[in-house]
């Protein structure tokens, strides 16, 4: 798999399906998508990447380790239930709110940081299955 | 069509519980792996099966009107898809790692949390 | 009650445990002198509920309490009535001298602290016992004084007689709270109330019940357990390996009264049929002459107490169930009468044990003008339980002839058995006392001389108090024991006996008794022999019967473990899947229920029956695979298959999902397995091949016929048609399946991402674990070498 042409594609091959990721997550809400899709095609992304160039380049990339990612989207998700009960409504219930930005109206909401938290959590524990096992000397 | 599925979801179980009947790690996770498919289409079938109409409410409309597949059972075995890869990586490194430590991949020379010459345990106080 | 009253009684309830979490720091401050302060917690609630007395005297009951789970309707209630307070009294009471007792006893133990600590969780426990309204709190506490019980029984854990006698209570007791819990279950379930002063208006139904009987048996076996009744009077004696001062207060006032209690409680409800008066004075008889004889038998002096205790359980038991006119009030008398001159006993056991340094009756004598304090306490208390007036033994004696002299054969065989019992006892008690003080002295391993102030302090308190009740009599009576024969008999009772000696036929049989006694007493050396060869004579005993059913139990969990879990997992699979089978198939056949003849369906199209059949080919590529590149392969052809078909039939979601994980299930298959040069080989023979395919054959036949069963049966659209409608309106969102997800689902995705990330956790670890271990040898071997199998360990 170690071909020149894979080696130099695959970073695009990343960044597209990264970005495409983040749409399908995005649009999960009214469309077919949603936190666990967008998740796993970023894992791929992440894998794939591995699979190029190798570990150490993609955990530079990431930044942060995938596990705190994954802890991180497990917060984000905890965090969307508890804002409902701040106001005073059962724990996780939908809050929404549509701030005007730049004229048009932008609908938020605690599922959407929800959803958020569930592609945090498949991307960051996923990827770092896929890491660990891509390494060479486990 | 739930005929045919019901077929296929028997064929999927079959064949997944002789691979997790052999002494082999690595078939038997061969069948978990199959098993994780059996089970959703299992979910599947059960919530009726209905073409090509995906549970996606049409833009304009407060409320479903048209007839569309189930949304209840495709919400289950998403996050059922998810969790059964995540069980299936666990196994594998599992099985992995009990290789490199114990030297073989036959599930009946693992003996070390079950010996075989286990004594009686003591009777007294 | 006032609620300030109430407040002031629920405090009362839970100082023993605030108690018991001071003790050891306490003792780490103060040493042994602890106990001054620490019994000032159960004198705080002697006094406490001493102030009741004048209430309850009137023949009033005090109830009251908090709701606990108000949905269940399970509250922390009590009910204070003449019994309970006789009771609280008995166990605050004597808990005071027992702390202040043991202080002394235990100078110097390095787990003195632990001991005060245990002492008052345990008489927490009791309180709450005899105080309970409720059935669960009843049997929560029951428990707890099993458990506590077991805790100080096996005090001194560097013995194996006392871990052996800690087990054998607990077991025997423990495993009669079970039956107990089931008993109550069972009146609840009868009566529908879960509050004893409910029940108590409930007897006519209860005795009515057809479950009458279960009810009986099951009450009386928590009852009996507790109470030493034979033949499960065995663990008492054993108990004995406990400190001193636990013997004279669990063994002989307090805990192992619990089951005499209980049938004092449950009397008025239960009472009163034909079994109920053949079984309890039939087993409490025969209890009390197997005592009697037993006592007789030892030379430890605590053994013989502890005997005697037995016998007089059992003679508890026989008046609680005899149900003549006076056996309410003789079992109050004898119940009040037996604590006072017992626990002093225990406690001149422990203190002659302390300052000579043994317990062995033929070992000891002419102590009396070393220990004349401690020869006057036994001296009280032995003549309170010969019953001899004026003491309140022998007001009690007079009272349980009263009661059984009916005239009826029933009442002579009983009345014989209580005369040889009483007589028994009498020789025993001054055997006790007059044995290790009077005659020529008789070394002992350390030289004796009056113990410290706290130790005789509990017993002469105790024992004059004997005297006293039996003196000021009428007061005893209106205060206590009137309310507590009340209690028992479920209906008014005045107790008038005094301790003036009036001649009649009960005054006839105490005279009986002490010249009966006095014979055993003078022919005790021969008597012990006699006991001693016909308990040698019987051989086997329940106490042997217990090693033998407890080592019987672990040779039998062990071979039921080593039948069940063989070890090999294909055994385990095996039958996981064979009862998978029968579950699916058996009922279908039992109730005939098989799904129709399917109709092939006419609008399959071709292309999903071309899915279809590569889903197939991918299951049969990977069975048939003999390399990992096809195994692969194949496993991969299946899932995508999968994702296909949920592509054709509505669901984009699925299919998505389904690939992205297929691809992922390979890459890290292929990963790992291309490191491992594993085979999927199929190493079986067909001798083991053919019934592993009939059984997967089996499995799969079963989840198709239950499926087509289920899809021809009529399909429940609530709450598709809830998801469908709701989804927009108050969810927002146009993708019902993802709505479902993040939001009318949401605590349980939730779940599943923790369960993902939990997942990535333990990956993590397994992977770390074995760069840890086995870091510096790889490191030194290379890369190479960790991937084979050479490093086994």
């Amino acid at each position: 798999m170690n071909t020149v042409i894979f080696r130099t594609l695959a970073p695009f091959l990343t960044a597209l399906m990264l970005l495409f990721s983040v749409f399908v997550l995005l649009r999960g809400h009214n469309e077919p998508g949603g936190g666990f899709i967008g998740g796993l095609i970023a894992a791929a992304a992440m894998a794939i990447y591995g699979v190029a160039r190798g570990i150490q380049p993609v955990r530079e990339a990431l930044w942060f380790h995938p596990m705190a990612i994954a802890a991180f989207g497990l917060l984000l998700a905890c965090v969307a239930g508890l804002v409902s009960m701040l106001a005073a409504v059962p724990f996780l219930t939908g809050l929404w709110i549509y701030p005007s930005l730049f004229g048009v109206e932008v609908p938020l909401s605690t599922v959407m940081l929800f959803d958020l938290g569930v592609y945090l959590v498949v991307v960051g524990a996923i990827t770092s299955i896929a890491l660990a096992l891509e390494r060479e000397d486990i | 069509m739930e005929v045919l599925f019901s077929l296929l979801v028997g064929v999927f179980f079959a064949a997944a519980i002789y691979l997790m009947l052999s002494k082999f790690l690595v078939r038997i996770l061969l069948g978990v792996a199959i098993l994780g498919n059996a089970v959703n289409l299992l979910l599947f079938t059960s919530g009726r099966i209905l073409r090509e109409v995906p549970p996606v409410i049409p833009a304009g409309l407060d409320r479903q009107v048209a007839v569309t597949a189930n949304p209840l059972p495709q919400a289950l075995i998403l996050t059922a898809i998810v969790i059964s890869f995540s069980f299936f990586a666990f196994l594998l490194v599992l099985s992995y790692r009990a290789f490199q430590d114990l030297g073989t991949d036959n599930a009946n020379d693992m003996r070390v949390a079950e010996p075989v010459a286990d004594s009686a345990p003591p009777t007294g106080y | 009650m006032q609620s300030g009253m109430m407040a002031m009684t629920f405090v009362a309830f839970c100082l023993p445990f605030a108690g018991a979490l001071a003790a050891p720091l306490l003792t780490r401050l103060l040493g042994s002198r602890a106990a001054l302060p620490l019994s000032l917690f159960p004198l705080a609630i002697f006094v406490h509920f001493a102030q009741l007395l004048p209430e309850i005297g009137r023949g009033e009951i005090v109830t009251g309490g908090y709701m606990w789970v108000p949905h269940y309707n399970v509250s922390f209630s009590w009910l204070i009535d003449g019994l309970s307070l006789t009771f609280l009294l008995l166990i605050s009471g004597i808990g005071a001298l027992i702390v202040l007792y043991s202080g002394a006893y235990l100078k110097g133990h390095p787990h003195q602290g632990r001991f005060f600590s245990f002492i008052l969780m345990f008489m927490g426990a009791m309180l709450g016992l005899v105080a309970s309204d409720s059935f669960l709190m009843l049997f929560v506490f029951w428990e707890l004084t099993s458990i506590t019980s077991f805790l100080l029984i096996g005090f001194d854990h560097a013995r194996e007689a006392s871990r052996r006698a800690a087990l054998q209570a607990l077991v025997v007791t423990g495993g009669g709270g079970l039956m107990l819990l089931a008993g109550l279950l069972v009146i609840w379930d009868v009566t529908g109330v879960t509050q004893l002063s409910l029940l108590l208006s409930f007897g006519p139904e209860v005795r009515a019940s057809p479950f009458y009987v279960a009810i009986l048996v099951l009450v009386l076996g928590g009852a009996f357990t507790k109470s030493a009744q034979f033949p499960f009077h065995f663990w008492l004696p054993n108990a004995m390996e406990a400190p001193t001062p636990v013997s004279a207060y669990l063994h002989s006032a307090t805990m192992v009264k619990a089951g005499v209690y209980l049938l004092m409680r449950l009397n008025p409800v239960l009472g009163g049929t034909t079994p109920w008066e053949t079984i309890l004075p039939a087993f409490g008889g025969l209890t009390l002459l197997v005592g009697a004889v037993l006592s007789i038998r030892q030379t430890d002096l605590k053994l013989m107490l502890a005997y005697t205790t037995v016998a007089s359980l059992g003679l508890l038991v026989m008046l609680t169930g005899f149900g003549s006119e006076h056996a309410a009030a003789a079992a109050a008398l004898y119940l009040v009468a037996h604590s006072l001159f017992k626990g002093a006993l225990f406690m001149v056991a422990g203190l002659v044990d302390h300052e000579t340094g043994t317990r062995d009756i033929t070992r000891l004598g002419g102590l009396g003008r070393a220990m004349p304090l401690t020869f006057a306490a036994a001296l009280l208390a032995a003549l309170s339980m010969g019953g001899l007036p004026p003491f309140f033994g022998f007001l009690a004696k007079e009272e349980v002839y009263v009661a059984l002299s009916g005239g009826s054969l029933r009442s002579m065989a009983f009345m014989l058995a209580a005369v040889i019992g009483n007589a028994l006892m009498f020789a025993v008690a001054f055997a006790i006392a007059l044995k290790p003080f009077l005659g020529p002295r008789v070394a002992t391993p350390k030289a004796p001389h009056e113990g410290p102030a706290l130790l005789w302090l509990g017993p002469m308190l105790l024992a004059v108090c004997g005297l006293a009740a039996g003196l000021i009599s009428a007061e005893v009576h209106a205060l206590v024991t009137s309310p507590l024969a009340s209690a028992i008999a479920g209906q008014p009772q005045v107790v008038t006996v005094s301790a003036m000696p009036h001649v009649s036929l009960a005054l006839l049989l105490s005279a009986v008794t002490i010249v009966l006694g006095v014979a055993f007493f003078l022919l005790l050396d021969r008597a012990r022999l006699a006991a001693d060869r016909l308990v040698e004579d019987i051989g086997w005993g329940p106490d042997r019967g217990f090693d033998q059913f407890m080592a019987g139990l672990v040779r039998f969990s062990h071979r039921l473990t080593r039948l069940l879990q063989p070890g090999r997992m294909e055994v385990y699979l095996t039958i996981t899947f064979a009862v998978v089978a029968a579950a699916l198939l058996l009922p279908l056949a039992w109730y005939g229920e098989w799904p129709r003849l399917p109709i092939w369906p006419a609008d399959a199209q071709f292309h999903e029956l071309a899915v279809m059949a590569l889903a197939i080919a991918g299951v049969f590529g990977v069975l048939t695979a003999t390399n990992r590149l096809n195994a692969i392969l194949a496993l991969g052809i299946q899932g995508f298959a999968v994702a296909l078909l949920f592509l054709l039939f509505g669901a984009p979601d699925l299919s998505f999902t389904q690939f992205m994980v297929e691809t992922l299930s390979v890459v890290i298959l292929t990963l790992v397995m291309t490191r491992l040069h594993l085979q999927p080989r199929d190493a079986r023979p067909l001798s083991q091949k053919l019934p592993d395919a009939a059984l997967a054959i089996a499995c799969g036949l079963g989840f198709s016929l239950y499926l087509l069963k289920v899809t021809q049966g009529r399909f429940d659209p609530v709450l598709t048609e809830f998801f469908n409608l709701y989804s927009k309106a108050i969810a927002h969102g146009a993708n019902v399946v993802n709505v479902i997800i993040v939001d009318f689902r949401g605590t349980d995705t939730l779940g599943e991402i923790a369960v993902v990330m939990t997942t990535g956790l333990a990956i993590l670890s397994l992977i770390r674990i074995r760069k840890s271990v086995a870091g510096s040898a790889a490191t030194a071997t290379g890369p190479k070498k960790a991937t084979a199998g050479d490093t086994q360990r």
